[in-house]
C-alpha cells in the first residue's frame, strides 16, 4: 500500500496547557491515502472538527493544545512545525472547506480577490496568469458566468455558489489533502447532491486525498471510501463503507445507523373522521420593499397555499430553503400577518382579526422552533418559561408551576428540572423543554418549525418519538415543517411539497414520497443522500425490497 | 450612489427646517419681550420701539419667521448685540481655528488609536492588551485641561520647543500654524484615542471570531493580512461611527481646550455669547452645529456604503 497522505497517530488534544487537563481527543489514529475519501462520522461533541483543525494548525491558541501523538502530512510532522511552515503548507499541500458558506467568505471583498489572495501568498504568478488560473478553477467547480462572479461580493451569490467558491479557493493550488468539514450541511438537498458530485469529480481529476467530516449517514453513503466513527473524542471503529454500513461491529455504530430515519414512509395510519382543526385557504404573503424613488420590489413568499389538518394528525410541509414553508407556518400562527387568504383555527377565522381579539385564540396554536439553543430565554428558569404562557391566561402561579412539572415529566425530563436554567441542558433536552412550553396552553395545534433539524440523529429519533407519543396521548394535531424528507417520511400522515412559495404537490405521505407525481418532488427524493441504503436494517434498499 | 446622496441631502432639509423653527422660537418664546431681552436692562422706551420695528417684532409670528428664514438663506444671520458685527463674519473668523484643531485631533487620534486597538485585539488577553486598555482608562479619566497644562509646562515652558498659547492661521505659513496647534491637538486627542482604541478593539474581537477570519488563516496568508484585509475592514463600521460623531463633537465642544490654549475658536465664541445673552450669535451657533452634525452623519453613511457592499443605497 502507498504511503498515506495524512497520517494521524494516537493524537491527544487537551484543554489548556495543564498536563492534567481534560482531553477533547483521546488517542485518535486515522490515515487518508491518495484518491481516497475517508469520512469522519460522529455526533456533535465527538471531536471531528477538532481533528481537522488540529491538522490545519487552526486550533484556538492556548485553549486547545495537542499534547501527544503525531499528525503527518506526506511524512512531514505538523504538530511541531513552525507557524511559518504551517502557513506555507496551507492551501498548497492541505486545504479546508467549511460548513457555513454563508459566513466563511469575507463579506466585504469580491470573491475573485479572495481566491487571488491564495495565489498571491503562495506563487510568483503575475496578475494576468493568476486571473486566468482563477477563472479556470471557477469553471472547474462549474460556476456560471465566471467573469461576473469573479467580481461579485459573496452576498450576491447563493449558498451553493459560495461553497463552490470555497472549493475553488481550496483546490486552486492542487493540495494533496482536502479537509471538508460538513461542507454540505447548510445546503439544500439538490445543491448538496451537486456539491458532493463536484468534490468526487475533482478528487478523481486531481488525485486528492479527502478527509470528509459529516454527521449525516446519507452523505457518508454517497461519498465515502472508508469510514471512521468517532464518539466523545475516541475512535469507535474504522472500516470500508460497505463493512461499516453492513456489518458494524460496535454497538454505538449500530445505534447510530439504526437511528437514521428511513426514506420509506411508515405504514399509513387509518383515515379519520375527526374534525378539522386548522385550515388555510389561499394563504399568501407578499413582502414589499418600499422605494423612495421609483417602484419597490415585491417578493411573493407564499402564494395561495391551501391546506387542512385534522385532529390527531400530522401534516408535513417539506421544501428547500426559500420555498416559503416557514412563512406559511408563521402566517398560520400569526407571528406575521398574511397578505391575503384565510386561516381557520378550530372553526374561527383568525387571519384578519386584530392582535387583541386574537389573544384568546393564540393558546390554541403553539409553535416549537428550530434552534433549541436560542429559543429559550437563558436568564429564566425552565419552569418559569413553561409557566409563563398559562400565567398570561390567568392561571395562578402555583398552578402553572405544578402544570410545568407535570409537563416536564410528560416530555421525559425529571420534574425538578424546572428550577434549572436552559444552559444546564443538552440540545435534545432543550427541545423537549420547548415542546413542554408549547403544550402548557393545551393547544389544538402544535406547529414544529424544523424542530428536529438541529439535533443529532439519535436525539432526533427520540424527539420524533416524543412527538408521536404526545399526539397519541393528547390527540393534538401537528403541523410539521421540515426540509428533511427522511423525517417527513417517519412522522407525517400527509405532506405538502412547496417550491418558490407555491404548493407543488400534496397528499398522503405514503403516496407522495413513494410515487411522486410532480418532477420537483421526484428531484427532491432523488437528491436525498444515501437513498439507496436502508441504514436501520444494515443493507441497501434493493435488498430490503427483495426480502420483503 | 449619486441618487442616494441626493436623497440623503433631500432628507436633511426637513431636519434643518425643524432646527430653524426651534432657533427662531428660542427668542420669541422666551418669557418677556424679546426687544427688552435684546436691549438690556437700561433701555429707554424709544429704543425698545426702535428695536421692535427693526426686527419686525410687531408683525405676525408667521411673517416674522418667513422673513427670518429668507434672510438666513441669503447668509444674513443678524448682527451681534454686543459687538455690532454681522454674526456671519464673527463665525467666519472663528471657524478656522476650530476646524483645524478638530481635524488634526481626529487624524492624530485615528492614526494612534486604530493600530492600538488592532494590536490589543490581536494579542487579546496578554499584557499588551491589558496595557492598551489601561492607557485607555487613563485617557478617559484625566481631564483635558490637566493634560493641556502639563503639556504646556513641559514642552512650552520648560523645554521651550513651542509657544505657550495662541493660534496662527495656516495662511501665515505652516511652521507657526503647526507649532501652535500641536499641543492642543495632543491634549484633546487623549480622550479620543482612548475612545477609538476601545471601540476598535471591541469591534475587532467580534470579527476575529468570524468564520471568514478562520478561512483567511486556512489560506495560509500572514497574520498582518488577516488582521488588516479581513478583520479590520469588517470591523470598520462601528469605528467609523465613533470617529464621525467624535469629529462633530470636537468642532463645537472644544471650549476647555480653546480656553487653556487661548485659541479664538467657535467654542469660546459660543460660551461668550451664552454668558452675554447675545441671542443672534447663539442662534447662529445652534444652526451651525446642527448643520455640522447632519453633514457628518451623511459622510458616515456614505462611508458605510463604501466599506460594506451589503449596505444598499
Amino acid at each position: 500500500m502507498t504511503n498515506p497522505i495524512l497520517d494521524i497517530n494516537n493524537l491527544v488534544v487537551s484543554i489548556g496547557r495543564k498536563p492534567k487537563g481534560a482531553s477533547i481527543l483521546d488517542g485518535i489514529s486515522i490515515q487518508v491515502h491518495e484518491r481516497e475519501t475517508l469520512c469522519l462520522v460522529g455526533e456533535s461533541g465527538s471531536g471531528k472538527s477538532v481533528t481537522s483543525l488540529t491538522t490545519m494548525g487552526l486550533l484556538p491558541k492556548g485553549t486547545l493544545v495537542p499534547s501527544a501523538g503525531s499528525v503527518k502530512l506526506v511524512g512531514e510532522e505538523l504538530l511541531t512545525a513552525t507557524d511559518r511552515r504551517l502557513r506555507q503548507l496551507r492551501a498548497t499541500q492541505m486545504a479546508m472547506i467549511f460548513q457555513e458558506p454563508m459566513t466563511a467568505l469575507n463579506p466585504v471583498v469580491p470573491v475573485g480577490r479572495q481566491i487571488d489572495e491564495v495565489l498571491r501568498a503562495h506563487t510568483d504568478l503575475d496578475a494576468k496568469a493568476r486571473k486566468k488560473r482563477i477563472l479556470d478553477m471557477m469553471e472547474q467547480v462549474r460556476l456560471p458566468q465566471v467573469e461576473r462572479i469573479f467580481a461579485s461580493y459573496p452576498h450576491r451569490l447563493s449558498g451553493g455558489q459560495r461553497q463552490r467558491i470555497m472549493i475553488a479557493m481550496a483546490l486552486v493550488l492542487e493540495p494533496k489533502l482536502l479537509i471538508a468539514d460538513e461542507p454540505t450541511t447548510a445546503l439544500d438537498v439538490t445543491t448538496q447532491k451537486q456539491i458532493l458530485t463536484l468534490i468526487r469529480d475533482l478528487q478523481r481529476d486531481h488525485g486528492t486525498a479527502v478527509l470528509f467530516i459529516t454527521h449525516d449517514m446519507g452523505v457518508v453513503a454517497e461519498i465515502a471510501d472508508r469510514v471512521a466513527v468517532m464518539r466523545q473524542g475516541r475512535l469507535v471503529e474504522t472500516g470500508t463503507l460497505d463493512s461499516i454500513l453492513r456489518n458494524p461491529t460496535m454497538e454505538y455504530t449500530r445505534n447510530l445507523l439504526a437511528a437514521v430515519p428511513s426514506l420509506v414512509p411508515r405504514a399509513p395510519r387509518e383515515e379519520t373522521k375527526e374534525p378539522v382543526v386548522l385550515e388555510a385557504n389561499d394563504l399568501s404573503k407578499v413582502y414589499r420593499e418600499r422605494a423612495f424613488f421609483g417602484k419597490g420590489r415585491e417578493v411573493v413568499a407564499a402564494d395561495k397555499v391551501t391546506l387542512t389538518l385534522r385532529k390527531g394528525r400530522t401534516l408535513g410541509i417539506v421544501g428547500e430553503s426559500g420555498s416559503g414553508k416557514s412563512t406559511v407556518a408563521r402566517c398560520i400562527v400569526r407571528l406575521i400577518d398574511p397578505t391575503s387568504g384565510g386561516v381557520r383555527l378550530a372553526g374561527r377565522e383568525i387571519s384578519d382579526i386584530s392582535r387583541r381579539l386574537l389573544q384568546p385564540h393564540r393558546k390554541k396554536i403553539q409553535i416549537v422552533f428550530q434552534d433549541p439553543y436560542r429559543s429559550l430565554n437563558p436568564r429564566v428558569t425552565v419552569g418559569e418559561s413553561i409557566a409563563e404562557g398559562p400565567i398570561n391566561y390567568g392561571v395562578s402561579h402555583a398552578d402553572a408551576m405544578k402544570r410545568a412539572r407535570e409537563l416536564l415529566e410528560l416530555v421525559g425530563l425529571p420534574a425538578d428540572a424546572g428550577s434549572r436554567y436552559p444552559h444546564q441542558f443538552s440540545g435534545g433536552q432543550r427541545q423537549r423543554i420547548a415542546i413542554a412550553r408549547a403544550l402548557a396552553l393545551d393547544p389544538d395545534v402544535l406547529v414544529a418549525d424544523e424542530a428536529v433539524s438541529a439535533l443529532d440523529v439519535s436525539v432526533q429519533a427520540q424527539v420524533l418519538e416524543l412527538f408521536d407519543e404526545i399526539q397519541k396521548r393528547l390527540g393534538i394535531a401537528i403541523l410539521f415543517i421540515t426540509h428533511d424528507l427522511r423525517v417527513a417520511a417517519q412522522i407525517c400522515d400527509e405532506v405538502v411539497v412547496m417550491q418558490h412559495g407555491r404548493v407543488v404537490e400534496q397528499g398522503p405521505a405514503a403516496e407522495v414520497l413513494t410515487h411522486p407525481k410532480e418532477a420537483y418532488t421526484r428531484a427532491l427524493l432523488e437528491a436525498a443522500p444515501g437513498r439507496g441504503w436502508d441504514f436501520a436494517n444494515f443493507r441497501p434498499v434493493a435488498e430490503s425490497l427483495a426480502s420483503a | 450612489m449619486l441618487g442616494y446622496l441626493l436623497r440623503r441631502i433631500f432628507a436633511a432639509v426637513p431636519v434643518m427646517g425643524v432646527v430653524a423653527l426651534f432657533v427662531f422660537l428660542l427668542l420669541r418664546l422666551t418669557p418677556g419681550d424679546p426687544a427688552a431681552i435684546l436691549a438690556g436692562d437700561n433701555a429707554t422706551p424709544e429704543r425698545l420701539e426702535r428695536i421692535r420695528t427693526s426686527l419686525g417684532l410687531n408683525d405676525p409670528l408667521i411673517v416674522q419667521f418667513v422673513t427670518w428664514v429668507g434672510k438666513l438663506l441669503h447668509g444674513d444671520l443678524g448682527t451681534s448685540l454686543i459687538s455690532n458685527l454681522p454674526v456671519m463674519k464673527m463665525i467666519g473668523q472663528r471657524v478656522e481655528p476650530s476646524i483645524s484643531i478638530a481635524l488634526s485631533t481626529i487624524i492624530l487620534a485615528v492614526v494612534v488609536a486604530v493600530p492600538l486597538g488592532v494590536i490589543a485585539a490581536w494579542k487579546h488577553g496578554t499584557w499588551i492588551d491589558r496595557f492598551v486598555m489601561g492607557l485607555s482608562v487613563l485617557g478617559f479619566s484625566v481631564p483635558v485641561f490637566v493634560v493641556g497644562y502639563v503639556l504646556i509646562e513641559v514642552f512650552a515652558i520648560d523645554l521651550r520647543w513651542v509657544p505657550v498659547q495662541g493660534f496662527r492661521s495656516i495662511s501665515n505659513g505652516f511652521g507657526p500654524f503647526f507649532e501652535r496647534i500641536i499641543l492642543p491637538t495632543c491634549a484633546l486627542s487623549f480622550i479620543y484615542i482612548a475612545l477609538i482604541a476601545r471601540m476598535t478593539r471591541a469591534a475587532m474581537l467580534d470579527v476575529l471570531g468570524e468564520d471568514y477570519v478562520r478561512t483567511a488563516r486556512a489560506k495560509g496568508i500572514n497574520e498582518v493580512a488577516v488582521m488588516m484585509r479581513h478583520a479590520l475592514r469588517n470591523a470598520a463600521v462601528p469605528v467609523i461611527t465613533v470617529i464621525g460623531t467624535g469629529f462633530a463633537l470636537l468642532i463645537s465642544g472644544v471650549v476647555v481646550t480653546e480656553s487653556v490654549f487661548n485659541i479664538p475658536g467657535i467654542g469660546r465664541l459660543t460660551v461668550d455669547a451664552v454668558l452675554a445673552r447675545d441671542y443672534p450669535v447663539i442662534q447662529a451657533m445652534i444652526l451651525l452645529t446642527s448643520l455640522i452634525y447632519i453633514v457628518v452623519n451623511l459622510l458616515i453613511d456614505v462611508a458605510y456604503t463604501l466599506l460594506d457592499p451589503r449596505i444598499r443605497y
